[in-house]
């Protein structure tokens, strides 16, 4: 008998969530908050109990053999992310926080010093705060203009107004790759070529796209990528910036500290090059070592594997969700994936998280982050379900039968 | 925890059917309550003769949870004195945060044993928030003594 294991094409989302020992730890979680952070697997969580046990020292700075393996494991993460991204090469690639701490070094470093008062950065309305606040920072600071590219009615970016928006004075465009909230695919190639067209460049937040989507910077074309590793099944405190290495080289460094500099004196510091000159102090060594165990998991299922199974469930979601009377689920342009946003009529999203928690089904309640989008879909909340390589049919199935319980409770 | 100490029917109903929900044509105090985490809004309208509310309203837009409790909260404290509606205020943030009773003189065991329903929150810790906005909102509305101020929990 042949003893391989086949394992075939299909997505197999139950054998992958024994990956998962939260779910063992929680008989009968429902865990449809995915894009808020997604769990943790157990490569991540035990692979890192076995670099503390094995490899860690500090990076960057010993003699001695441990640390020299330490900092082969770090540098070996970020050759994996450049890898995982198609970066042109590993110094193409800043270790941050997240995707929040990226955008603000882009804005810092590179708006500091190449934006001018009246150069335009323009986002889209589908923004996550921290893909507004930043500019605002800047725009208060030395007087840039921050100009929204709108959506159009089906809730997808309206790329004919985009266009529109595109002059002389557009420097930047700062965009989210999928939305947070509606889970809508952005045309980002059609963004980069439009911006790049106008000699824009182009930053693409890629915190909900990259555990969903095969992510090819190059292909893409975009200047900018940043992206959180919590997302992406790593730990919190880690993430990523990508940046075409022309640019890195241009920009200044935006923190000051150890590791960063070539020499120090008292009177002047010269600046290592990127992107050793953008990571001021101890990086976050276990952090940078998670992520790249994470990467490796994802990798282990596939990432178009991983898309197919996320597109198809988000499309099995929004049927099942769509026929409950009363609901509606926020639009999302023609593509979408991995996040379903919608409200009930006569249950307020908090209510409603409420009652679906007593069912076991975790899911977000609120502006997820992006107050101006709520504005302007005229809504104060939605509840929010998204998914993760561990969610299947039966977690839709659970969502949809908790809502109709909730509809029962508050008699809609 | 269940549902229904959270949800106990007279919460449902005057989630559905707020009492005093509207303007004042001449409020003499006014304050809003905004929660920026979950995005409710109240708007707490009184109007005050001497030491004495003798009307109180609301407007905004919420959960069942703040929808509901500040139709209560509008029904009880009109006719009380400002030191009564005071008195009922502590007793009853003292009951939904801490889950202390605070003895109340007896007059104003009634108005506390009516907000009782609301104090399921407590097994709700990310709902208490939800419940006292607009109490909050009255408070600020007393303290501030002028018309306009805003409060805000998260």
């Amino acid at each position: 008998m042949n003893a391989s294991v086949d394992v075939g094409t299909a997505f197999d989302a139950r054998a992958l969530r024994r990956e998962f020992p939260i779910f063992a730890r929680n008989p009968g979680l429902v865990f449809l908050d995915t894009a808020a952070s997604a769990q943790k697997p157990r490569a991540v969580i035990e692979g890192l109990a076995d670099y503390y046990s094995s490899d860690y020292a500090n990076v960057h700075r010993g003699v001695y053999g441990l640390s020299a393996r330490s900092t082969d494991r770090f540098e070996l993460a970020r050759h994996n992310v450049a890898a995982f991204l198609n970066a042109a090469g590993d110094s193409e690639i800043v270790f941050v926080r997240g995707a929040t701490e990226g955008i603000n070094l882009v804005a810092q470093s590179w708006g500091g010093t190449f934006l001018r008062a009246g150069d335009q950065v323009v986002i889209s309305a589908l923004e996550h705060h921290s893909n507004i606040v930043p500019w605002q920072f800047l725009r208060d600071r030395i007087g840039i203009e921050l100009v929204v590219a709108p959506i159009g009615e089906t809730g997808g970016l309206d790329l004919d107004a985009f266009e529109r928006l595109l002059n002389e004075r557009t420097k930047l465009v700062s965009m989210t790759h999928v939305a947070n909230v509606t889970g809508h695919i952005l045309p980002v190639r059609d963004v980069v070529r439009l911006a790049h067209a106008k000699g824009a460049k182009v930053l693409l937040d890629g915190c909900q796209a990259l555990p969903r989507i095969p992510v090819d910077v190059r292909d893409l074309d975009c200047d900018f990528y940043v992206f959180s590793g919590h997302k992406l099944y790593g730990p919190t405190g880690i993430g990523g910036l990508y940046a075409k290495r022309a640019i890195l080289d241009s920009m200044p460094p935006w923190q000051g500290g150890g590791d960063m500099i070539q020499t120090v004196t008292f009177e002047r510091s010269t600046y290592a090059p990127p992107p050793a000159r953008f990571e001021a102090g101890t990086p976050d060594i276990s952090g940078a070592i998670g992520l790249d165990l994470a990467l490796g998991f994802i990798e282990s299922i596939g990432r178009d594997e991983i898309f197919a199974h996320e597109a198809a469930l988000t499309e099995y979601a929004i049927q099942r969700l769509a026929v409950i009377p009363g609901l509606r689920v926020i639009g999302a342009g023609a593509r979408r994936i991995g996040v379903v946003s919608f409200t009930l009529d006569g249950v307020h999203p908090h209510d409603l998280a409420t009652v679906l928690d007593t069912h076991g089904v975790a899911v977000r309640a609120g502006h997820h982050c992006a107050q101006p989008l709520m504005d302007h879909l005229g809504l104060d909340a939605t509840t929010r379900a998204s998914f993760g390589v561990y969610s299947d049919e039966s977690d839709v199935d659970a969502l949809v039968s908790a809502v109709q319980a909730a509809r029962h409770m508050f008699g809609v | 925890m269940d549902l229904r100490d959270l949800y106990q029917d007279i919460i449902l109903d005057h989630a559905r059917r707020p009492r005093n929900f509207g303007g004042l044509a001449d409020p003499s105090h006014l304050a809003h309550g905004h929660n920026p985490l979950c995005g409710d809004r109240v708007t707490v309208f009184m109007k005050i003769d001497g030491d004495r509310i003798s009307a109180v309203s609301f407007e905004g837009r919420g959960c069942a949870i703040s929808t509901a409790s500040a139709s209560l909260m509008t029904e009880i404290l009109t006719g009380l004195s400002l030191a009564q509606a005071e008195a009922v205020f502590a007793a009853f943030h003292a009951r939904v945060t801490t889950g202390e009773t605070i003895e109340v003189a007896p007059e104003l065991e009634d108005a506390a044993e009516r907000l009782e329903p609301l104090t399921g929150v407590r097994t709700f810790p990310a709902r208490v928030k939800c419940a006292t906005l607009a109490w909050h909102a009255f408070d600020a509305a007393l303290k501030a003594g002028v018309l306009g101020e805003t409060v805000k929990t998260e």
